[in-house]
């Protein structure tokens, strides 16, 4: 006859502190599969793995993954900087990083569109459009608690608290303490806010390998959610905003063009809708302006005042050649060694040229030879030279520019056609 | 497993049976000598019998358990040996008895069956008793298969038999039988009869005590199957009529027997209780306060079962009722408390004087101190009116039991009440219980003063509390004065070491702002001399010392972690004393090897503190030679098993080593798989399997030349009926450990690892049962084979490999559309399930995009994910979801 169980007499102890050992040893195995896990998904997801912090190698040579997977997409000039860039492996911690590091690290990774000096074919199938907010473009990195802009060049614009993941420091957001984001933003001084221009990272997850169609779905589904489009507060100093979205058709194309916005237009910003997001200059991505759309159409010098002849900033190479920012970069000339020698000026060097008389001559639509003179180096915050695209974009403007009724005619065209507007043409 | 024997067999069979028989009884008596050679000899020859002809020997058997003319002692034993023959406590063993018993011969075991009723009708009680049991058990084999239908209908045909003591091993044998088949094999009409026959039984009208006795006990068993009769509500009016009749009995075993069953009717029946809860109290109240103990304790833990229910209905709809809960609250703890709680505390005047030193003590008082506690939890504040005024009436009498009592109730309701209630009266009673603990002259006051400051420090002291009721200046006082009990007779010492671990938890989540740091030093120290106290095996004292030495060093800051590693140095002088002793008699080896456990399980929450911060680290990590030596030694000083708590501290010296544990591993590998190997406890086996894992993270691709050791004896355990089977998800697990450790090499494996996973998968695709308790397994189990998975593609991602893996996806898809359309799976299941849909997307691309979309459900059960309120969930989901996008677009 079974009786009832007695009770566990009330004064002994509860648990052994054994099975209590037991358990949390079965806990932490539990976060060390799930950390082994989580850091597998993302190594492949991302050119920036984005390993959780406390995943950092305990030592320096332990570093599981040869460098060429981790890091790929970082142009990485010198062996030295080489070196120091090799450990940030995360995003994580280079938010962490200070002054010249930070700079270098956040210089490399934004989307840098070319300048639309022809046409794409099947822009109104493959593309969107909408209308660049006048501002400062900058990364957006919120994690542990607060939120960071960095500008191109990579110098911090404001550090703040925000509505977005693990932005700031509230009981809402403590929860996931790996959580953070990368926005791609424009800073639009007038009504202070920040316009997302592309979601690089959400909630810990990267965008990178995400096609630009998703990420503005993602970002048009997700950024609203947060409350950070919300007006600013204590805890959110800056308001979040997207921006119109358009497919480049016909309609969407003349919406950008002239739709009402309630930022200061600068130009439309062209995005292929297959693209990856991919760090530096990038032909998926084209910005095109005119006066109607853009205060800023030919470049003002550093006095605000349109030079009388355009200037060009191109980076000296070792062996002399003036090369543009682009991968591989194209050769506008050489400077012959006397002369650098007598200017001191090293490879590495940006340098302001204007171009004379002698212009830019095309052959096939390649660049084959530019009339420059050589006016100095220019302002320190510039990070990078000009893409080969800025250029040719600013001659056009200056000669015969590629107008918005070309886009609408090309769109026509190649419906019908598909039809190409050679380089030629444009060059005139 | 024997084979169904042949006609042949069974007529030859026969015609020896007499001899045979005439054997039996002569070696079952032999069985019972006192000497040890005579009864090995004739338990040698029980064995060979067996082993040579199965059928005859249980024939014979029950030919022995059914003869009058044959001795008791060889009846019972050959009963007993019959029902050893049926069931076993280990699982398959029991399932390889239930088989052979199943496939004997239907004539062998008709005669069998034969004998065993007509024993019931013996002269003699033992046989009869014996006969009820085998019968139950050979009823609980052959009912599920719906073999021997008429078993119910003859033993009911008896009931009705003049003889009292046929009709008292019946309804003996019926309530076996409920005790030993589950409801669903009788069916209603049978439980019907059942239910008469026994409540008629018990019913004051039956003149035979040992009639009504058996009755009473059968209805205990019988209640289970009477679901249908207890929502009847005349046949619920008639049994509790009975039940509540037989409490009255001038029996004390029916009496007892009877309060047994109103337990039971308590948390069976609980929504069922209503019309009768008064007459309950009335007739319990009575009880504790007038009836033997044993029957008065009943009395008590009926309330304490009632408490039990509403505790489980208020948790699980945390007091809000909807129209579909299952079973609401009736609040009669509520209700019953004005009269309730005076019954409970005058229970815990009635202590015995040595209940402290005695393990096993189970008295009034305790059982009305734990209702007590109980009912706290039920009604939370507004048990404290009621017995804060017994508790200044007695807590400055100078009769201890008074003394002793006051602080037991106020011990007991220290949880369930609010902080905000309870804590003004706890400002006021800590320093009283402080002065008590140093100066009251009684141990008993004393040992209930200190666990009544554990209870404290558990349930009023900690991070989440408003108002902290130990401040920075009454912090030292308290220290001073437990450290002091530490030093007392060792019951109380030991409580004062649970006091200390409660206050040192409370400060787990502070950090450096812990009030307890500045006295670190002086804790550890005191707390290693209790370690060493002559007597510090009385009261589990030694144990106490070590398990709060742990909980301050899980609590302890940064501040202190130099003295932590101080404190590793002295923990391996003491292991290393341990490792000394040569030639132990079994009753020292048993000393030492408790003792090896507690400073293992101390070095493992020492490595676990120290490994986690990065400074402290590198400084412990001086002593990782030693203490992995230390480690290996422990290991040593056993031939046939490991030491778990030593396994479980190399988990945690391999996490926080990395990568470095490889030049220990070659020395440590025979105690690994000796772990693995492991059957008998389980334990043992199951945390090993943890070890693997860290291992596999610590060493990455440079565990792959133990790889093959391991897998093979992890797949081992996977195919072996004797290992528990809590193990056997944590091995699944563990393939995804090492998959993702040693990425493609693991295509070898491949072959045999995926047909396991694969028939698991099968089988936790559907839970059968409505068991909660087999749900949990399912989906542990489900968890270990999706973990694997994920290990597995993930390992084998960006690799040329991946095609290998192509022809198992169409099948881990169904897994998930199954497991997903079960509707039963739990958060951790959900999470790890559509992680594996995106692992599978993410590592096969656009070969797994089209599968994938013609799946049934992944797009439905994406979406819910992500629509989970789980951040875990939503988080893998959204990778999921990247992945797949991935895989689709491409």
């Amino acid at each position: 006859m079974a009786t009832h169980e007695l009770r566990r007499p009330f004064k002994r102890p509860a648990i052994s502190d054994q099975q209590r050992r037991r358990e949390i040893s079965l806990q932490r195995q539990a976060q060390n599969r799930r950390d082994a896990q989580h850091q597998a998904r993302c190594l492949a997801s991302t050119i920036l793995t984005l390993q959780p912090a406390q995943y950092e190698p305990t030592e320096p040579d332990l570093q599981p993954q040869s460098e060429t997977e981790l890091i790929p997409e970082l142009e990485i000039e010198s062996q030295e900087q080489r070196r120091d860039l090799r450990d940030i492996d995360d995003v994580i911690q280079a938010s962490r990083l200070k002054g010249v590091e930070a700079r270098q690290w956040f210089a490399k990774q934004l989307m840098l569109p070319e300048w639309m000096i022809d046409v794409p074919e099947r822009l109104n199938t493959d593309w969107y459009v909408f209308a660049r907010p006048a501002g400062k473009r900058c990364f957006v990195v919120s994690s542990n608690g607060t939120t960071i802009s960095r500008l191109r060049n990579g110098s911090m614009l404001h550090r703040f608290p925000s509505a977005l993941p693990n932005g700031a420091r509230t009981s809402k957001s403590s929860q996931s303490g790996q959580s953070y984001c990368i926005l791609d933003c424009i800073f639009h001084e007038p009504d202070q806010t920040y316009y997302v221009i592309d979601m690089v990272c959400w909630a810990g997850m990267s965008l990178y390998e995400c096609t630009t169609e998703f990420r503005f779905f993602w970002l048009n589904s997700k950024l609203v959610e947060t409350g950070a489009c919300d007006v600013p507060s204590s805890y959110h100093k800056f308001r979040f905003s997207t921006v119109p979205i358009y497919n480049c058709d016909q309609e969407g194309l003349n919406a950008a063009y002239t739709g009402p916005v309630p930022y200061v237009k600068d130009g439309l910003l062209f995005c292929n809708k297959h693209a990856h997001y991919q760090s530096g200059n990038t032909p998926l991505m084209l910005v095109w302006k005119d006066e109607n759309c853009s205060q800023y159409v030919i470049d003002t010098d550093s006095k605000g005042q349109v030079p009388n002849k355009q200037q060009v900033v191109l980076e000296l190479l070792f062996d002399g050649k003036l090369a543009t920012s682009d991968d591989p970069p194209v050769i506008f000339g050489c400077l012959n060694e006397d002369f650098i020698q007598k200017t001191g000026l090293q490879a590495g060097n940006l340098l302001r040229f204007a171009i004379s008389d002698g212009g830019l001559s095309f052959v096939d639509g390649k660049l084959e030879k530019a009339d420059l003179h050589y006016l100095g180096k220019p302002n320190r915050a510039r990070a990078f030279a000009d893409s080969y695209s800025k250029v040719i974009f600013q001659y056009t403007v200056r000669h015969s520019s590629l107008r918005i009724e070309h886009i609408y005619a090309s769109m026509s065209l190649s419906s019908e056609q598909g039809n190409k507007i050679s380089d030629l043409d444009m060059a005139g | 497993m024997s084979m169904p024997i042949s006609y042949g067999n069974f007529i030859s069979l026969d015609i020896n049976r007499k001899k045979i028989a005439m054997e039996v009884t002569q070696v079952l008596l032999s069985a019972q000598a006192v000497d040890a050679t005579v009864r090995k000899h004739a338990e040698d020859t029980l064995k060979q019998f067996q082993d040579q002809n199965l059928p005859g020997f249980l024939l014979s058997l029950s030919g022995e358990l059914a003869s009058e003319e044959k001795p008791i002692e060889s009846r019972k034993l050959a009963g007993l040996i019959l029902k050893n023959a049926l069931d076993a406590k280990e699982q398959h063993r029991k399932y390889e008895l239930v088989q052979r018993w199943l496939s004997l011969d239907v004539a062998v075991k008709g005669q069998i069956k034969a004998c065993l009723l007509q024993t019931l009708s013996s002269s003699v009680p033992d046989a009869r008793s014996t006969a009820s049991q085998v019968i139950a058990k050979v009823a609980s084999i052959e009912l599920p298969q719906k073999q021997w239908p008429e078993l119910i209908g003859s033993l009911l045909s008896n009931i009705h038999q003049v003889p009292p003591h046929v009709k008292q091993a019946t309804l003996e044998t019926l309530g076996y039988l409920c005790e030993e088949v589950v409801p669903d094999v009788v069916d209603q009409d049978h439980v019907n009869k059942i239910l008469t026959a026994v409540v008629q039984g018990m019913n004051a009208n039956e003149g035979n005590n040992e009639v009504r006795l058996a009755a009473t006990r059968a209805l205990y068993n019988a209640l289970s199957f009477a679901q249908a009769n207890f929502s009847n509500d005349m046949e619920r009016d008639y049994i509790m009529r009975v039940v509540c009749e037989a409490t009255l009995s001038p029996e004390v075993k029916i009496r007892l027997a009877a309060f047994e069953c109103l337990v039971s009717i308590g948390s069976t029946y609980y929504e069922k209780l209503t019309p009768y809860i008064q007459d309950i109290f009335n007739i319990t109240l009575k009880a504790v306060r007038e009836e033997e103990e044993p029957v008065a304790l009943q009395a008590i833990e009926f309330w304490s079962s009632v408490c039990d229910e509403e505790i489980d209905i208020l948790e699980e709809y945390g007091g809000e009722f909807t129209a579909d809960s299952d079973v609401p609250c009736y609040h009669f703890i509520k209700q019953a408390l004005p009269a309730l709680v005076p019954m409970l505390l005058e229970t815990l005047l009635k202590q015995e004087e040595d209940q402290d030193q005695d393990d096993g003590a189970w008295n009034l008082a305790m059982a009305g101190g734990t209702c007590l506690g109980l009912v706290a939890r039920t009604v939370g504040d507004d048990i404290v009116p009621l017995v804060m005024p017994f508790i200044e009436e007695n807590i400055t009498k100078p009769d201890w039991r008074q003394r002793e009592a006051a602080t037991y109730a106020f011990g007991s309701i220290l949880e369930g009440p609010s902080p905000d209630k309870l804590t003004p009266i706890v400002n006021v009673a800590l320093n009283f219980m402080l002065t008590a603990l140093t100066n009251d002259p009684s141990s008993h006051v004393k040992d209930t003063t200190a666990w009544t400051l554990g209870r404290i420090f558990e349930f009023l002291h900690g991070s989440t509390m408003e108002t902290p009721i130990i401040t920075p200046e009454n912090c030292q006082q308290i220290i001073t004065v437990l450290l002091q009990s530490m030093k007392d007779v060792p019951n109380v010492a030991e409580k004062a070491c649970g006091a200390l671990y409660f206050l040192a938890q409370g400060y787990e989540d502070l950090g450096s702002s812990s009030s307890l740091m500045p006295y670190f030093q002086e804790i550890v120290q005191s707390l290693l001399n209790v370690t060493h106290r002559e007597d510090a095996g009385e009261s589990r004292l030694r144990t106490a010392a070590y398990e709060t030495l742990n909980e301050v060093v899980r609590c302890s800051t940064e501040e202190t972690a130099r003295l932590v590693s101080e404190l590793v140095q002295v923990i391996m002088a003491e292991l290393h004393k341990t490792l000394e002793g040569q030639k132990l008699s079994s009753d020292e080896r048993e000393k030492q090897n408790e003792l090896q456990g507690l400073l293992c399980g101390c070095l493992q929450v020492i490595i676990q503190k120290l490994g986690a911060s990065n400074t402290a680290k590198y400084a412990f990590m001086q002593y990782g030679d030693q203490i992995m030596n230390l480690l290996l030694r422990v290991f040593a000083c056993r031939s046939a098993t490991v030491h778990e708590e030593a396994m479980l501290a190399i988990g945690a010296f391999a996490y926080a080593t990395g990568p470095n544990f490889a030049i220990f591993l070659p020395e440590f590998y025979k105690y690994l798989e000796m772990g693995l190997q492991n059957f008998e406890e389980y334990q043992v086996c199951a945390v090993t399997v943890g070890v693997v894992g860290d291992i596999c993270r610590a060493l990455e691709g440079k565990i792959l030349p133990y790889c093959d050791g391991i897998m093979t004896q992890l797949l081992k355990d996977l195919s072996s009926n004797q290992l528990h089977r809590s193990v056997k998800p944590p091995i699944f697990s563990c393939f995804g450990d090492i998959a993702l450790a040693i990425g493609e090499n693991f295509e070898k494996y491949l072959m045999y690892a995926m047909p396991m996973l694969q028939s698991a998968a099968e089988l936790s695709a559907h839970t059968s049962g409505v068991d909660d308790e087999m749900i949990e397994y399912t989906n542990l189990l489900r968890n270990g084979i999706l973990e694997a998975y994920s290990g597995i593609f993930q390992g084998f991602k960006n690799t040329p490999k991946t095609q290998l893996l192509f022809p198992y996806a169409p099948h881990i898809l169904q897994f998930l559309d199954s497991i997903y359309m079960e509707k039963d799976m739990d958060d951790v299941v959900m999470k790890t399930a559509i992680g594996v849909l995106g692992d599978l997307a993410d590592t096969l691309g656009s070969n797994a995009g089209s599968l994938i979309q013609q799946s049934v459900s992944s797009k439905d059960f994406l979406n819910e994910c992500l629509s989970s309120d789980d951040h875990l969930i939503k988080e893998s989901a959204e990778w999921a979801r990247l992945a797949i996008s991935r895989a689709i677009s491409v």
